[in-house]
């Protein structure tokens, strides 16, 4: 059922690597899911009472207690019949039962994934599951826990997964060259100036057909982009720029591109916007992720 | 959207090593096996000491048993002294758990005076853990009323202060009621309301307590203590709680921390400087709480735990196998060595394999056995908190510079431990080298290069020799002795690698390393090399200095035993650059280091002659005739030098010293061809001076020339000079004394 995996488009997710997983099972996800929740609560006990007698001392109030954690599979995002099927997690909060609605509200969720990542799971050994990337939409203190609760349980290691300047390039050149049925939105990239006592941000948006156009001129090959024809590219669009604003974007620094297919930012978010591109991108971000853990 | 060109590196296979050797002494096993008794009894360095502390502590105990009722403690001297001892342990070492039992009743019984008993709850300090029953019996003195409300109070401070060592609480929750009781003393309520805030839980929610909460916050207005165990009782009851309480705020208790904070954390470091086994060692101690960071990016080594997921399956297995007795050992029980002999076949590593970095008892364990899923969960580990945590790398990090060298501390001493090197720690090295500025983490850094683990692997040059080189070049006189000690140790610990391997190889164990003999000859043969070529230039750059070239000195110290020492088919003679300058030294103790290398370049150069001609089978590996050239070169210069006082005619060597006599006489100096030899080199000239005032101490002349060289040489082997007693007598034919000699070269 490719409406699955449609939770994932248009949210921020926050990207991580992960190690593989130890002794991982997907018969177990129940318990797991049961594990979880315990983890959750006790966590919150702890964070209740400060940390015990003796610690500090400071105590929040008024956060909920009351976590679901369903643990689920999802086979039906993965690249190849290699990878492992993507485990979905979500937090939900339980209706109580003096609020009004009656549902429950999902406060958090968080997908481990691999896309075509034959890299990292050739020849890996059974007792290790490889789902090397890591997306996460919610608050930062879910993440935590239950990054904790899997880095405790699987011996595993999560690390943000950043995109640099250079990945950033090859992501317009490529999402530019891709085809969207409807009237696109513009193609935005953003630089950042280095080196200035305050921060500078550049945002050159292009209308997607003459970015459109840019691009089908200087790729050779359809389906394939190489290196060569991404420096071309950007080169060409610096220059037109360069041209009007007399500023050599080729000295600052990318830090965001959003076009019709997804918007990305090197601090590692990503907002993926066309379910039809969904594998592409997430087969991108795999192959970061697997060379941040080699 | 295929990439034709991918910016990935190509693949290595994950090297997994075995392991060699295992360190015994590091594992310094103590007298007891009884974890609670261990704590105050043996662990310093002075038994006899401990011995008595325990015995006075003993005795204290069974007379605050006994004590009867108004003893006055300025007259009681017994009194006195058992007190003191109660402090001082206290307050030092911590007490034991059967201790809190007795001191609590006496305290709260009110028997002695209110002084004596607030100093003996000031000293309550648990070293473990302190028993329930204790603090139960000792509120049900708090309910009689026998003591004054001062040390009430002080008691209620000392169970919130001291609640995380209570070693179960149920029976304290069955006591909820009578610490709400409490809340009525005006004195003792915001302890009260602090300890039951610690105690709350759902079911003690009572639509009567929160009544009472009420009434009191009436009466005493809003209350911060109060308020923060109402807010607790309307988070779990929200139904009975529906009065409005600010929404999210930070609710403080005041700081009942009390007198105890600090001595609990003195005896807790303490006890874990004791015991290197069972403590997770966190680093970091500079408040890790307040490190606004990433949340998983906090270098912690993690604790050793139980893998709980792994016993939830088992326990499955247990359904279908009734039978199984086979139930794993928790790591958490594991403080002996003993205890890991006797469990040794039901021992499961902790869930997170990090942990076993700071727990001797499991690497040892993990020396063992051999399974491919330990090295490859440690592999991921280590290297992605290398990656994430190294200060010069990741921008922000360089203010943990102090945590990220404990940690490169702590993998190096596993490394020593375990004797062999992580490929983890091997691939941060190659990648952060380049980027090093050779100051950071130097000695840490320094330290686990000697551990990079040895492989054919041929991209060595440009990973670490290049980067490596350019920081050496570039560097201080003390750094560059640092790499060239740091590089013999990789040179000794490559070499005995090989040898344990040439041991094992008869149990037709596979190189885990995939090397074959001649791929690790070249390897070592590199590393030499590389060695040799730095070492000329730094002498050029250095001037010379004794200082570098004792350290070059050394690594060749190595280097000319490899074949007999190590039984590596390999000898290769250090270059010009470093020969010469040896040999013409200032300071007797490079010439005497070098002629104890040359004596064993020639012992293990006729041994391998000797092997050769004696196997009749085709050697494998022989060393080229280039070798031999090369060694009977160098004997020829030295002696010629040293000896014969023939090296400007003699050397043979085309960087050596041969020159005409035409240009040696326009020095100008006279006696040109002696001036090498033992007595008129420059290293031994001040030898020559004392021995001539020895042995005519009224000449004043210093007429080097009435020295017979035949006691000279005795009186130079006297001075220690052994390097060169070696050398001539085994590279010199002394056929008439202080005359014309031949080298005895070993001959082609």
């Amino acid at each position: 059922d490719p409406q699955r995996t449609t939770f994932l488009l248009r949210k921020q997710w926050s990207l991580y690597s992960v190690t593989p997983l130890y002794r991982f099972s997907d018969a177990h996800l129940r318990d797991y899911s049961r594990l979880l929740s315990a983890f959750i609560a006790a966590e919150k006990q702890k964070g209740l009472a400060g940390g015990g007698g003796g610690e500090g001392l400071a105590v929040e109030v008024g956060v909920e207690l009351d976590v679901k954690v369903a643990i689920s599979s999802l086979p039906e995002l993965k690249g190849s019949n290699r990878d492992q099927a993507a485990v979905l997690v979500q937090l939900s909060l339980r209706p109580s039962a003096f609020s009004k609605n009656s549902e429950e509200k999902l406060i958090w969720s968080g997908c481990f994934c691999s896309v075509s990542g034959d890299d990292l799971s050739e020849n890996m050994r059974e007792d290790f599951t490889c789902l090397p990337l890591f997306l996460a939409n919610g608050a930062e203190s879910y993440t935590a826990i239950v990054g904790s609760w899997f880095q405790k349980t699987f011996d595993c290691c999560f690390h943000r997964l950043a995109i640099s300047p250079f990945t950033l390039s090859w992501m317009a050149a490529m999402w530019t060259g891709c085809k969207v049925d409807k009237t696109a939105s513009a193609v935005e990239l953003v630089f950042s100036v280095p080196c200035l006592p305050q921060p500078l941000d550049i945002s050159y948006a292009i209308h997607p057909e003459d970015a459109k156009a840019l691009w089908d001129t200087v790729q050779k090959t359809p389906g394939e982009v190489t290196q060569e024809e991404v420096d071309v590219f950007m080169d060409c669009l610096y220059s037109h720029f360069h041209r009007h604003f007399k500023i050599h974007l080729s000295a600052t620094k990318l830090v965001k591109v959003s076009t019709a297919i997804a918007s990305a930012q090197c601090d590692g978010n990503i907002k993926f916007l066309q379910s039809q591109y969904l594998t592409g991108v997430l087969m991108l971000l795999t192959e970061l992720a697997i060379s941040q853990i080699q | 959207m295929q990439r034709r060109q991918s910016s990935k590196t190509p693949k290595q296979p994950l090297k997994v090593h075995h392991k060699n050797q295992t360190d015994l002494s590091a594992w310094r096993k103590r007298g007891t096996t009884d974890p609670e008794k261990s704590l105050q009894n043996h662990q310093s360095p002075n038994y006899q000491k401990d011995d008595n502390n325990q015995y006075s502590l003993e005795q204290a105990l069974s007379y605050f048993e006994k004590v009867q009722d108004c003893v006055s403690l300025k007259k009681n001297s017994v009194l006195q002294k058992h007190l003191t001892t109660v402090e001082s342990i206290g307050l030092q070492r911590g007490l034991p758990p059967e201790g809190f039992n007795v001191l609590l009743n006496v305290a709260l019984s009110g028997k002695l005076a209110d002084k004596v008993n607030t100093r003996l709850l000031k000293s309550l300090v648990p070293a473990s853990v302190i028993p329930e029953t204790s603090v139960v019996s000792s509120v049900s003195w708090l309910c009689v009323s026998k003591c004054s409300s001062n040390v009430q109070v002080l008691f209620l401070r000392w169970l919130i202060t001291v609640f995380d060592f209570i070693d179960h609480k149920e029976k304290l929750h069955a006591l909820y009621g009578f610490f709400f009781s409490f809340l009525q003393d005006e004195k003792m309520c915001p302890y009260a309301c602090h300890l039951l805030y610690l105690l709350t839980r759902k079911e003690s929610v009572k639509p009567f307590r929160i009544r009472r909460l009420l009434d009191l916050q009436a009466k005493m207005g809003m209350q911060s203590h109060l308020q923060a165990l109402l807010s607790l009782y309307k988070l779990f009851r929200p139904d009975l709680v529906t009065i409005n309480l600010p929404g999210k705020m930070k609710t403080f208790f005041k700081n009942s921390e009390g007198p105890w904070k600090a001595a609990i954390n003195t005896v807790r470091q303490r006890n874990q400087e004791n015991f290197p086994v069972s403590c997770p060692l966190f680093l970091g101690t500079a408040q890790p709480q307040s490190r606004k960071r990433k949340w998983n990016a906090q270098l912690i080594i993690p604790a050793s735990s139980t893998n709980k997921n792994i016993f939830e399956k088992d326990r499955e297995k247990n359904c279908v196998n009734l039978y199984s007795t086979n139930e794993s050992f928790p790591v958490e029980q594991l403080q002996t060595f003993s205890r890991l002999l006797q469990n040794i076949h039901r021992l499961e590593f902790p869930s997170q394999m990090g942990s076993v970095l700071t727990n001797p008892l499991l690497l040892h364990y993990m020396n063992c056995i051999k399974d491919e899923s330990i090295y490859l969960r440690l592999y991921y580990w280590m290297g992605q908190t290398l990656q994430e945590e190294c200060t010069w790398c990741v921008a922000d990090n360089s203010q943990y510079e102090e945590e990220f060298k404990d940690f490169l501390e702590t993998i190096y001493k596993t490394e020593c431990f375990l004797q062999e090197g992580f490929s983890s720690c091997e691939e941060f090295l190659y990648k952060s080298l380049p980027l090093w500025d050779g100051f950071c983490c130097q000695s840490q850094i320094l330290r686990l290069v000697s551990w990079i683990p040895l492989s054919s692997f041929s991209e060595m040059n440009s990973q670490l020799y290049d980067p490596l080189a350019q920081l050496f070049f570039t560097s201080s006189l003390y750094f560059k002795c640092s790499v060239l000690e740091s590089l013999k140790e990789l040179l000794q610990n490559w070499l005995n690698w090989h040898l344990i391997h040439l041991d094992s190889e008869s149990d037709s164990q596979v190189h885990s390393l995939n090397t074959t003999l001649s791929g690790l000859v070249n390897t070592v043969a590199e590393l030499i090399h590389f060695v040799g070529r730095i070492s000329t230039v730094a002498l050029h750059l250095e001037n010379n200095n004794t200082f570098l070239l004792y350290f070059i000195l050394d690594f060749y110290e190595t280097v000319c035993d490899m074949y007999l020492r190590y039984n590596l088919p390999l000898l290769i003679m250090p270059p010009a650059g470093v020969f010469y300058p040896a040999l013409l030294s200032m300071d007797p103790v490079s010439l005497n280091q070098l002629c104890y290398i040359m004596y064993r370049y020639r012992t293990n150069l006729v041994a391998a002659k000797e092997n050769e001609l004696s196997k009749k089978k085709i050697l494998q590996f022989k060393f080229s005739n280039k070798t031999y050239q090369e060694y009977n070169q160098y004997v020829i210069a030295m002696v010629g030098c040293l000896w014969t006082s023939s090296v400007f005619q003699k050397d043979i060597h085309p960087q050596g010293l041969r020159m005409d006599d035409e240009l040696l006489k326009k020095t100008t100096v006279q006696e040109y061809k002696s001036s090498f030899n033992i007595v008129y080199h420059p290293a031994m000239m001040g030898y020559a001076a004392l021995f001539l005032q020895q042995a005519w101490p009224d000449d004043t002349t210093f007429n080097f020339s009435l020295i017979k060289w035949n006691w000279y040489l005795e009186y130079l082997y006297a001075q220690g000079l052994k390097g060169l007693k070696v050398f001539i007598e085994s590279s010199i034919n002394r056929v008439s004394e202080a005359s014309h000699s031949n080298a005895g070269n070993v001959q082609e």
